[in-house]
């Protein structure tokens, strides 16, 4: 993976840049030491790493706007870091770049149960919102898998999703309002407890942005109340194709479970081993359905789900009996990517997703593929929202090993666009996927992609090396051909 | 001499934005022309007319996800989704009757696809199933620089590259003429039932609706009508009442709702406590049609404005906002949304002034917008609340990235922008 050219003139400041900082950030806030700054070389993505030239941990929104001021006057790179549990290397640091860390941003600034808000500095845990307001009977929506360690800034920064979004959204469509702190160190508010804001929805814009537009520093998320009960389906099936035909059927007649998950047979078996949910393991694919509501529409839910699970060839149906049960069947999806680095050395996760009809087509070709290249997967599969998740496993001590697996994952993440999907679902373009957006996207497209990016950081020191495949000089992209006295459009209706 | 633009495709679209672009004559976008009168008056000559690109180009209802052309009238789109028990269920308004639009000649009164993104108008059921914004899943433009580009998907689930289409929807057509938008279609409740309580003032009744809110019972409706308001209901269970009516709108199966109906009254603390009514179908749906749409339940001929605020702090902006002596007023979103009527020629500024101070000094966030006046009054006032310098200049430099020669609605959303 190419990273931008170091600047050897930024290097050779190094000392000068440390002392500046530290003026900004004082005591242990800038880190500069090689065997400490080793700690932040990689994110979730560990097989990119690149040590950072300086470590900056500030604590107030005043030091961020200060870091970033000094950084844009002097031409420096910037790198924000939440946890750093991103998948597509979000996080990588660059070795000219300062890693602009937000883990002390931990404290949850107002819980408003009337307005059904909370405001949070962009370090707090995902689960952590949740944590704070359950008590009242409150949660907080999107449930990525890392939810214990992901903050919810870094989940504003990917747009995360998890088992919950086909009912209840990803973060944007729970995220209210932002502070923000753009490069040039102007701080932005944007929206609130309201529920839209005046102008350009910005606070849209940012999720999903990837750290490349500005940094984070507040976040307001609207909190639901929990629902009354919750009760899961494990259902098996004898192939691929009659569990993707019952998820279309489901959603056909008019249902949509607060999760819907599938997972395929290496998959099963692989969470079974290790968590002994109490999958069945004599199936080919196995469904995972909750129903979520007052108990009276769960139960009949359960009984329509039921009904057309059978339609489609079930071979055995389970619903949990206790809401212990409920999280012993999540348990297994939950931990099915530790479960899967269990039965090989490694394994690499894809994330694209697919129109939810083309399932047992892709699932098929990926079969093809894994012949091809020699290499196993398991399939985990958000099967309500189309959200596919293979797993590649492979050997990263065998030489060549890594390289076929993400030749592999590419070739996996072009078969989702071609059948009508994306290249990502949640886990973000990253460095990982920043070479594959052109078979996404038209030069066009990520041209006005790139404009926009330049109305926020025109030096492009935000994140640089992320997502975009080329980078352009701001500009040439804000350039404009104006051919005058053409002649105009001679097809065009007019009255 | 105005030129009328009509285009039949994407192609013609890209011609006459790159024609006013060079020529420097910008455009009004058009569709249904239903809300011509929103936001701030033009100066264009030239109206680019987007109705010819109408029709559904993908429909598939098991994949829960609809595509069609921008100027494709919102009652056409609705009926293909009811015949497959779909529906938009952002509940997008028919603003028409509150903007005077409804006799508008060749306009259609519900407007289209391609207006109700371009304005991010969302019904009573927002509080519920979001904005408009949270259901566009991509769409196709072209930027005001003449260029023909895609952005997001037809999938649920997609985080690769910016989400373009937030940006696209709500900004009044000032970034990009929309020429293809893919939606979700998601599956429409088979049963509505509405709870009212009656006689409440402004502040008990949005206390009844935040508790409502907090139960798990998945409100989709929450509004309260002052006294005035429920006066004008042309449903006879609210308008005979004869005092202000709080509302509370569940939705879904048979026996999930009756459930809620059931169980909900003990959850509204001393509000429930002088009993509650129930609307049932068709009364429910014609009810929560009046406050989508406004215009029946306050006075005609006055000044409209729309706040957004705290849900909870509503009552309390409207209160301090006694002096201007408000014609009419009406709770949406649990208290979140405050429709306010002014007698015109009240204030020089029509309020403008007095409320957003209100806002601000009351709910401490928030914004308002001047929905209805002439446009001598849009002209001569901020029709968007005023942004700070920094999130102004922002929002300047993303115009300038997607239409550097302001050919496109320019000066709807802000004077430069």
């Amino acid at each position: 993976m190419k990273m931008p050219e170091a600047d050897k003139r930024v290097l050779a400041r190094r000392s000068e840049i440390v002392a500046a900082l530290r003026a900004i950030v004082p005591g242990e806030g800038v880190i500069d030491r090689e065997d400490e700054l080793r700690a932040y070389e990689s994110d979730g993505l560990s097989a990119y790493r690149i040590l950072p030239m300086i470590v900056v941990l500030p604590s107030t929104t005043d030091q961020v706007s200060r870091v970033l001021r000094y950084c844009h006057e002097n031409g420096i790179k910037v790198v924000p870091r939440g946890a750093g549990t991103s998948l597509s290397g979000g996080a990588l640091p660059l070795g000219d770049g300062v890693l602009l860390g937000l883990g002390k941003f931990n404290r949850i600034i107002e819980i408003d149960y009337d307005n059904r808000a909370v405001r949070a500095q962009p370090g707090v845990t995902n689960l952590g919102i949740t944590n704070a307001v359950q008590h009242r009977g409150f949660y907080y929506a999107p449930d990525p898998s890392s939810q214990i360690a992901c903050t919810i800034g870094g989940n504003v920064a990917e747009n995360s999703g998890g088992v919950h979004c086909l009912k209840y959204g990803l973060t944007t469509n729970n995220v209210l309002g932002l502070e923000m702190v753009l490069v040039s160190g102007e701080v932005i508010r944007l929206g609130g407890k309201a529920l839209d804001d005046a102008g350009f929805d910005l606070v849209g814009l940012m999720n999903g942005s990837e750290g490349l537009l500005g940094v984070v520093t507040e976040v307001t998320v609207r909190i639901l109340p929990k629902p009354e009960t919750a009760r899961a389906m494990l259902i098996g099936f004898p192939t691929n194709e009659d569990a993707g035909a019952c998820v279309a059927r489901i959603m056909a007649a008019g249902i949509i479970p607060g999760g819907l998950e599938m997972m395929d047979r290496p998959a099963i078996h692989a969470a079974e081993d290790f968590v002994h949910a109490g999958y069945p393991l004599d199936v080919e694919a196995l469904l995972i359905a909750e129903l979520d509501g007052p108990e009276a529409e769960v139960d009949h839910l359960i009984e329509r789900v039921g009904t057309i699970a059978r339609d489609c060839n079930a071979m055995s149906i389970r619903v949990s009996e206790s809401d212990e049960e409920r999280l012993r069947f999540w348990a297994g999806r939950k931990a099915a990517f530790p479960a899967t680095g269990r039965i090989a050395p490694d394994y690499y996760c894809m994330d694209g997703t697919i129109p939810r009809k083309k399932l047992s087509e892709v699932l098929h070709r990926i079969g093809e593929m894994s012949a091809h290249y020699g290499l196993k997967v398991a399939n985990v599969f958000h099967a309500g929202d189309g959200n596919l998740h293979p797993l590649i496993l492979y050997d990263a001590n065998k030489p060549g090993d890594l390289d076929t697996a993400e030749e592999f994952g590419a070739e996996i993440l072009k078969l989702c666009v071609e059948v009508g999907g994306v290249l990502t679902g949640e886990h973000g373009v990253g460095v990982e996927k920043r070479d594959l957006m052109e078979v996404q996207f038209e030069e066009v497209d990520l041209d006005q992609q790139q404009r926009v990016k330049c109305a926020f950081d025109p030096e492009s020191l935000l994140n640089p090396g992320k997502m975009f495949p080329k980078l352009h000089r701001c500009a040439e992209m804000g350039r404009m051909h104006v051919h005058r006295g053409q002649l105009p459009f001679p097809d065009i209706p007019r009255f | 001499m105005t030129t009328r633009l009509k285009p039949d495709n994407a192609d013609q679209v890209v011609d006459a934005v790159k024609w006013a672009a060079s020529e420097g004559v910008p455009l009004e976008l058009v569709g249904g022309g239903s809300m011509r009168t929103l936001g701030r008056p033009l100066q264009t000559e030239h109206v680019l007319d987007i109705s010819g690109l109408s029709g559904v180009l993908l429909y598939e209802p098991e994949e829960l996800v609809v595509s069609a052309l921008p100027g494709t009238p919102i009652a056409e789109l609705e009926a293909v989704l009811a015949e497959k028990g779909q529906h938009l269920a952002f509940e997008p308004p028919d603003l028409s009757a509150l903007l005077g639009a409804a006799d508008a000649p060749g306009g259609n009164r519900r407007g289209t696809l391609g207006g109700v993104v371009a304005c991010n108008l969302a019904g009573p059921r927002r509080i519920h199933a979001g904005a408009v914004r949270d259901h566009v899943l991509g769409l196709s433009g072209v930027s005001g620089r003449g260029d023909a580009y895609k952005t997001g998907g037809r999938v649920f689930k997609n985080v690769t590259g910016y989400d373009l289409s937030k940006l696209m929807t709500g900004s009044y057509g000032t970034l990009s003429a929309l020429t293809q938008i893919t939606v979700k279609a998601l599956p429409r409740p088979e049963t509505v039932r509405t709870l009212l309580l009656h006689g409440l003032g402004d502040a008990d009744g949005i206390a009844a609706l935040t508790a409502a809110l907090q139960t798990p019972y998945e409100v989709s409706g929450a509004a309260h009508l002052p006294a005035a308001a429920a006066r004008r209901s042309a449903v006879p269970d609210v308008s005979g009442a004869g005092g202000a009516v709080t509302a509370i709108r569940l939705e879904g199966i048979a026996a999930s709702v009756f459930y809620r109906l059931e169980h909900l009254p003990a959850r509204l603390g001393p509000a429930a406590a002088n009993g509650v009514t129930e609307l049932g179908f068709p009364a429910s749906d014609r009810f929560w049609r009046e406050v989508r749409d406004v215009a029946s339940l306050i006075p005609a001929d006055t000044l409209v404005w729309r706040l957004s605020v705290p849900p909870a702090a509503g009552p309390a902006v409207v209160a301090a906002l006694d002096d201007l002596d408000p014609a009419g007023s009406l709770f949406d979103w649990g208290g979140g949304l405050v429709w306010l009527a002014l007698a015109p020629g009240a204030k020089e500024d029509g309020g403008a002034a007095a409320i957003r101070a209100a806002v601000k000094s009351t709910a401490g966030e928030g914004h308002a917008t001047l929905i209805r006046a002439p446009g001598s009054l849009r002209a001569g006032v901020p029709v968007f609340q005023p942004q700070p310098p920094e999130l102004a200049a922002l929002t300047g430099r993303i115009k300038q990235s997607f239409d550097p020669q302001r050919a496109l609605n320019p000066g709807r959303l802000y004077a430069d922008i």
